[in-house]
C-alpha cells in the first residue's frame, strides 16, 4: 500500500469531504488517522490475488415492486425541515452559487 | 393496579387477558423512565401524551386479542429510526431539530402490531462508536454502574430495557451496536440476517452494513418483536424476499444433536478472563441439553477490524454528504457563499467521531488510494464471509462471546479511537458477512457487570440461532435479575 507517511494531506481531505478543520483538529486527526492507518495496513499481506470483492452480502437479486404511480410526500410535508424554503413554487433556498 | 410484568409477551398476556389495561401500561413505562431518565440518560424525545391517546384508543378496542403480538407493547425506539412527527435527531446537533414527515417501515409495523412508542433513544452520533460517548446529547450511563459505558452504539435501547423502563426497543446494528450494548447491559440484542428487515426510514451510516434488530429481556420476546418487523417492503429493494417463519415454532428447548462451533483461538488472545469463564460455562449449558460443541476456525478472523473499519467509514463519508444545510437539518447562519455554507454547516453539525470517520472515509475513496484500501478490504470482506460460511458448513451455529470484555468506565477510551474500535472485535464479523446473530446475558463479573454470550447463523437462518439462544436462556436466570434503582430489587 502507498502511504508510508505523509501522505495524508488533512486539508485536501477535509476539503473533498466540506469539512472546515481548526488547525488543533488537524493535527489532532492527522495523528489518530496515521494511527489508524498504520493498524489498517495489516491488510496487505493477505493474498487477495483472483477474490472478488464483496460490496453488499445480498443476495441473489434485489426486490422491485411495480413501477405504479402512487401517493407520496406533499411538496409542503418534503420542505417541513428545510431551514429555508418558500412554498409556492416549492423551492429550497441556497446561497448564491455564482458571483 | 396489577404489577406490568417485564417481558413484552406478558405484558400482552396481561392485556388481552384483561388483568390491566394499556394505558395502565403505558403510565408505568412514562413512570420509570421519568424516575430513571435523569441518572442514565437513556430516552431523548418521549411524548407521553401521544404515547397514552394510543394505549387509549387500545383500551377502546373489543378485540383485544385481535390487536397484534405487540398489543399494549411499550417501546422505545433508536434515536437513527424515523417517527413521523416525533424529533428524531440520530444523536446529532446537524439534526437537533429534525422531525421526520414519515415512519420508518419498522416503526409502522410495529404499531400495527399492537406496540405503542413512548419515544426515541440515546445514541452514539448517527450509530457511529460503542460507548454512546459520541451523542450530541450527552452520553448514556449504564444500569449496573453508572461510572460505565452501556455500550453503543444502541446505548439508549440497552439501558431502557435493561432498567425495566420498556420491555422493547428498537436499535440498529451495523458493526455490534445492537449486540455490544446487550452485552454491556445484560438484555438480548439480535442482528437479523442482512436484508431481514427493511431499512426504509433509519437514518443511514453504512449501507452495506446496517440493520435494525431488536433488543428485549427474552429471547422469546425478540423472536415475538423481529417477526412483526422482518420481511420484503415496497420502499426498500434490500429487504428480501424471503419468506419469514414462526421463529418461536423453533424455540422448543431441544438442542438435541445441534452442531454448536466455537472458535477457541479467538479466545486466547485478549480476552478478559471473567468474559472467557461465563463464556465457556454458557457452553456448558448448551452441552447438557444435548448440543454438540465443536472446535471451528474462522479463517481471516482477525481482519475482521480493519476491513470493518475501512468499508463501513467508507460508506459513511458518502451517506453523510446528504447532510449540507439544504434540504433539511443544521444550517450555519450569515454565510453568503454556498461552499462556505456546506463546510460551516457540518463543521458546526458533526462531532468530532463522525468527522473523525468521514475523513477517514474519505480517504480510503479517494483517488491514488482507492485501490489499496478500499477494494483491498472489499476482498478481504469476501474471505471473512467465506472464513464463517466455511465454519457454518460444519455446524450449526457458531458460539462467541459478545465482546472481549465487561462494560468500561466513561471516559476511558473517548479520545483513544483505535482502542474504542477494538470493543466490536467479536460482532464485526456477522456484520460483514451478513449473518444473524444473538446476543444473550451468560453471566456477571465479579464486579456485578453482565457477561454476553453470542450466538451466530447461517443467513436467514434466524431459527437455528433463536433455538439455541432460547434453550441456553431455560437453564439460567440472568434475564430476571434486574440493576437496582428500577424498583425491581436488585442483585443479592
Amino acid at each position: 500500500m502507498p502511504d508510508e507517511r505523509g501522505d495524508l494531506d488533512l486539508a485536501h481531505l477535509a476539503a473533498l469531504a466540506r469539512l472546515r478543520l481548526t488547525p488543533d483538529e488537524e493535527a489532532l486527526y492527522l495523528k489518530q488517522l496515521t494511527g489508524i492507518l498504520a493498524f489498517v495496513r495489516q491488510l496487505q499481506d493477505v493474498d487477495t490475488a483472483g477474490v472478488p470483492p464483496t460490496a453488499q452480502v445480498l443476495l441473489p437479486a434485489l426486490v422491485e415492486r411495480p413501477d405504479e404511480v402512487r401517493p407520496s410526500l406533499s411538496a409542503s410535508a418534503a420542505l417541513c425541515n428545510a431551514p429555508d424554503s418558500i412554498p409556492a413554487p416549492p423551492l429550497v433556498r441556497v446561497p448564491k452559487v455564482l458571483g | 393496579m396489577a404489577t406490568v410484568p417485564a417481558t413484552a409477551t406478558d405484558v400482552r398476556a396481561a392485556f388481552v387477558e384483561g388483568a390491566t389495561t394499556a394505558v395502565a401500561i403505558c403510565e408505568t413505562a412514562l413512570r420509570r423512565i421519568a424516575a430513571s431518565n435523569e441518572r442514565l440518560g437513556a430516552m431523548l424525545a418521549v411524548d407521553g401524551e401521544r404515547a397514552l391517546g394510543r394505549a387509549a384508543e387500545l383500551d377502546r378496542r373489543a378485540d383485544r386479542r385481535a390487536i397484534g403480538p405487540l398489543a399494549a407493547v411499550p417501546v422505545a425506539i433508536k434515536d437513527t429510526i424515523c417517527t413521523e412527527g416525533v424529533r428524531t435527531t440520530a444523536g446529532s446537533r446537524v439534526l437537533a431539530r429534525f422531525v421526520p414527515p414519515y415512519s420508518a417501515t419498522v416503526v409502522t409495523r410495529l404499531e400495527r402490531a399492537g406496540a405503542v412508542v413512548v419515544g426515541k433513544t440515546n445514541c452514539d452520533e448517527f450509530a457511529m462508536g460503542s460507548s454512546n460517548e459520541h451523542s450530541a446529547f450527552g452520553p448514556v450511563a449504564n444500569p449496573w454502574d453508572a461510572s460505565r459505558t452501556p455500550g453503543g452504539s444502541s446505548g439508549g435501547s440497552a439501558a431502557a430495557v435493561a432498567s425495566r423502563m420498556v420491555p422493547l426497543a428498537m436499535g440498529s446494528d451495523t458493526g455490534g451496536s445492537v449486540r455490544q450494548p446487550a452485552g454491556f447491559c445484560g438484555c438480548v440484542g439480535m442482528r437479523p440476517t442482512y436484508g431481514r428487515v427493511s431499512r426504509y426510514g433509519l437514518i443511514a451510516f453504512a449501507s452495506s452494513l446496517d440493520q435494525i434488530g431488536p433488543l428485549t429481556l427474552t429471547v422469546r420476546d425478540a423472536a415475538v418483536a423481529l417477526q412483526v418487523i422482518a420481511g420484503p417492503d415496497g420502499f426498500d429493494s434490500t429487504a428480501a424476499a424471503e419468506p419469514v417463519p414462526d421463529w418461536t415454532a423453533a424455540m422448543t428447548g431441544d438442542v438435541r444433536g445441534c452442531r454448536v462451533g466455537v472458535p477457541r483461538r479467538l479466545l486466547d488472545d485478549g480476552v478478559d478472563p471473567e468474559v472467557r469463564k461465563a463464556f465457556l460455562a454458557a457452553l456448558e449449558v448448551i452441552r447438557s441439553r444435548g448440543a454438540i460443541l465443536r472446535d471451528v476456525e474462522l479463517a481471516h478472523a482477525d481482519l475482521a477490524i480493519p476491513v470493518y473499519y475501512l468499508i463501513a467509514t467508507a460508506e459513511a463519508s458518502s451517506n453523510l454528504a446528504r447532510y449540507d444545510g439544504v434540504r433539511y437539518g443544521y444550517r450555519a447562519d450569515g454565510v453568503s457563499d454556498l461552499r462556505a455554507m456546506y463546510e460551516r454547516t457540518r463543521d458546526e453539525g458533526f462531532g468530532a467521531e463522525v468527522k473523525r470517520r468521514i475523513m477517514l472515509g474519505t480517504f480510503v475513496l479517494s483517488a491514488g488510494y482507492y485501490d489499496a484500501y478500499y477494494v483491498k478490504a472489499q476482498q478481504a470482506r469476501t474471505l471473512i464471509a467465506r472464513g464463517l460460511d466455511a465454519a457454518l458448513g460444519e455446524v450449526d451455529v457458531i458460539a462467541i462471546p459478545t465482546s472481549p470484555t465487561v462494560a468500561f468506565p466513561l471516559g476511558e477510551r473517548v479520545h483513544d479511537p483505535l482502542t474504542m474500535y477494538l470493543a466490536d472485535v467479536f460482532t464485526v464479523g456477522a456484520s460483514l458477512a451478513g449473518l444473524p446473530a444473538v446476543s444473550v446475558p451468560c453471566g456477571f463479573s465479579a464486579a456485578g457487570l453482565p457477561i454476553g454470550a453470542q450466538f451466530l447463523g447461517r443467513r436467514f437462518d434466524e431459527s437455528g440461532v433463536f433455538r439455541v439462544a432460547d434453550a441456553y436462556e431455560r437453564d439460567t436466570a440472568y434475564w430476571q435479575v434486574a440493576p437496582s434503582g428500577t424498583g425491581h430489587g436488585g442483585r443479592a
